[in-house]
């Protein structure tokens, strides 16, 4: 293991996690044994070919999924003992999801999008401080403007940034983002890289799935997969900073008027 | 504490808020839906309304009859094998009638009948009417009352007086808008001065007009309008409804005593109990209520296995939302308690139109066929909560295949 500095218990802990699918007689082990460890305040992109099982890991993660074998342990707690309705909770409680389809509730506005999650919350949320929150976390993302607009009526930079502000508003301990610049141009892909070192430096813990080398460029940790196996775990030394990329293209874009 | 009651109460505000906006989104499938409900509840309530209508006029017409009415009429003559009906006979006498105010203890009154077709002259007209022989206590026991005058009394029983009471319909053939009281009436040449008016009671059973015919003691119509010695029936008013089975058997062992009947042979007399025609008045048209009401019912049920097929496909089409929902956190029973008050509000909405659909079709039918149909605040109540029910049942197994969902599948769903 590389993880160099020394801090307090990690808020992942995965030791030789198996998770085996049964489809009709064929056994497909998509996680063959990963031990992993994420400390609070990393920001991780996971890496792999499709079939490499990052996704199978990422559910998982997100306790979307069950492991079929090893262990998980998401804050100290180890989620395989866990009911459904244990693990809705923790979801609720611990986790914010950022998809690559986005997964906004279609003519709903962003504010009620936000505030889906603490619908389900308990203790209960007063609506007050659900609108309150939904408000403060769409205005994290650059969408304070934008509260009662349907998704069909935002870009596609734009519905990933409710997506995010959606998985921001419950204070979770770690975004799970799958693939979140999948569906976007590079230019607002960066942008989005953006908004996530920032919300990094603010504290949260950010693991990301993607497969593209210049998204991951942008995190301070990558693990790579292949065949249900990490075939590596290496910290980046010269991460790319989004903000100053995006200052810089702006020149060049400058530029290319002006000429 | 108080706190807490406010954000359940918003919360189930918000699943009810939910469950509308989904329904209003797909408005010509909801209201198809809702239609089928309408339906299944509209024709309950009109159904069992028009059942206890019809049950509701058979029961006042029967109860018209009087109170504890025991009617024991002369049997049938037979001619030649033609029986020319009850009544017909001449087997019962006016000791009979006697007898049985005498030696049946549970006889309250007695009222012995005779009866003949007769043309009424008066006031320059004349009318073809029924004159009908009785005692002072006939009103009594038909529970019938007079618009104006007066009953005769026993003293003009006893003395055969020429009196009369006359019958509505009878009184405006022959006197229009004068008042018949204290007036002459001729029959069969001889006058009567009516003293009374009966009340309108309306076609009796069998439909025949109840209200066109004049009533005089039966001394007097023996004596001078039928010269018969024998009576057509015995109107007899027993104590209380409890007591008319066993005064019905002792009056029947009376007569054939009276009439030396060899055991075995048949009843010359027919005994009408009135109770009995009412029990079984009632329990014919408690089975067509039934009947109906449960015709209406398999329509709901129909309404019902409709909600279950759009929630279904509510649920298929939805699974992506589902999954979103399930991913931020919701638990099995929040997934299946939205589509459960989908369900309920959907069949509620149905069950609320259908009940007011339901009384307007009473109403209607009560304008055009000259029937009252009854609508019961009962049928409404169970129109409402079988609706209710049916959302609940018809809605849970959607719910139950929603809230089932794998989240990682639901996500995936195209």
């Amino acid at each position: 293991m590389t993880t160099g500095t020394v801090m307090s218990t990690p808020v992942i802990q995965l030791r030789d996690l198996v998770r085996t699918y049964k489809t009709g007689e064929v056994e497909v082990r998509a996680v063959r044994g990963v031990s992993l460890e994420i400390q609070r305040g990393e920001f991780v992109a996971i890496m792999g070919s499709s079939g490499s099982g990052k996704s199978t890991l990422m559910n998982t993660l997100g306790c979307l999924d069950k492991p079929t074998g090893g262990t998980y342990l998401l804050d100290g707690v180890a989620i395989g003992d866990l009911s459904r309705k244990q693990l809705a909770k923790l979801r609720n409680k611990k986790l914010g999801f950022v998809f690559q389809s986005f997964n906004l509730l279609a003519r709903t506005s962003a504010q009620e999008n936000v505030e889906l999650p603490m619908f389900y919350s308990h203790p209960l949320v007063s609506l007050r401080d659900r609108r309150d929150r939904a408000g403060q976390a769409l205005e994290k993302v650059g969408l304070g403007d934008r509260r009662h607009h349907l998704p069909s009526q935002l870009s596609g930079g734009q519905q990933q940034r409710v997506a995010i502000a959606r998985a921001l508003v419950g204070r979770p301990e770690v975004l799970l983002a799958d693939e979140p610049t999948g569906n976007l141009d590079t230019h607002t892909s960066i942008e989005l890289m953006g908004l996530f070192q920032e919300l990094n430096d603010a504290g949260i813990t950010i693991i990301m799935v993607t497969h593209e080398l210049d998204i991951a460029a942008y995190c301070k940790r990558t693990v790579v997969m292949r065949d249900g196996l990490v075939i590596s775990d290496t910290f980046n030394g010269n991460r790319r900073a989004a903000r100053e990329e995006l200052v810089t293209l702006g020149q060049a874009q400058q530029k290319m008027k002006l000429a | 504490m108080f706190d807490f009651l406010q954000n359940l109460l918003i919360q189930t505000w918000q699943t009810v808020f939910i469950a509308l906006r989904a329904l209003r989104r797909n408005k010509m499938r909801s209201t198809l839906t809702v239609l089928g409900i309408i339906i299944g509840v509209a024709s309950v309530v009109a159904m069992v309304a028009v059942g206890n209508g019809a049950q509701a006029r058979i029961t006042s017409q029967v109860s018209a009859l009087g109170q504890n009415l025991l009617t024991v009429f002369a049997g049938a003559r037979r001619t030649g094998g033609v029986s020319s009906g009850l009544g017909s006979a001449s087997v019962i006498t006016l000791a009979d009638a006697d007898a049985i105010a005498r030696e049946v203890p549970d006889v309250v009154a007695v009222s012995p009948e005779v009866s003949a077709t007769a043309q009424a002259i008066a006031n320059g007209r004349n009318w073809s009417t029924s004159v009908i022989g009785e005692s002072q206590d006939y009103l009594k026991i038909r529970d019938w009352k007079l618009s104006a005058g007066a009953m005769f009394g026993d003293r003009d029983v006893r003395g055969a007086a020429k009196v009369a009471v006359i019958g509505s319909k009878t009184a405006n053939e022959l006197f229009g808008p004068l008042n018949p009281i204290g007036q002459s009436v001729r029959i069969k040449n001889i006058p009567f001065t009516i003293i009374g008016q009966l009340d309108s009671k309306g076609a009796g059973m069998g439909g025949i007009n109840q209200d066109d015919r004049l009533i005089i003691p039966f001394t007097t119509a023996m004596k001078r309008v039928t010269g018969e010695k024998y009576l057509r029936s015995v109107n007899v008013e027993v104590a209380g409804a409890d007591r008319m089975d066993i005064a019905q058997q002792q009056i029947t062992s009376l007569l054939r005593q009276r009439h030396r009947l060899a055991p075995g042979r048949d009843d010359d007399f027919n005994i009408f109990n009135q109770k009995e025609i009412a029990d079984t008045v009632n329990s014919i048209s408690t089975i067509i209520t039934l009947l109906l009401g449960s015709v209406a019912g398999i329509s709901l049920v129909v309404g019902g296995i409709g909600i279950m097929n759009i929630m279904l496909v509510s649920v298929t089409e939805r699974t992506r939302e589902i999954g979103i929902r399930i991913a931020v956190g919701a638990q099995a029973g929040d997934i299946r308690l939205q589509f459960l008050v989908e369900a309920v509000t959907l069949s509620l909405f149905g069950g609320l139109i259908g009940v007011l659909v339901g009384v307007g079709i009473s109403r209607l039918i009560g304008v055009f066929a000259n029937f009252q149909a009854v609508v019961s605040g009962g049928s409404i109540l169970l129109a409402f909560g079988v609706s209710c029910a049916i959302g609940i049942f018809f809605g849970l197994y959607p719910a139950h295949k929603a809230a089932a969902l794998e989240p990682i599948d639901a996500l995936r769903y195209e």
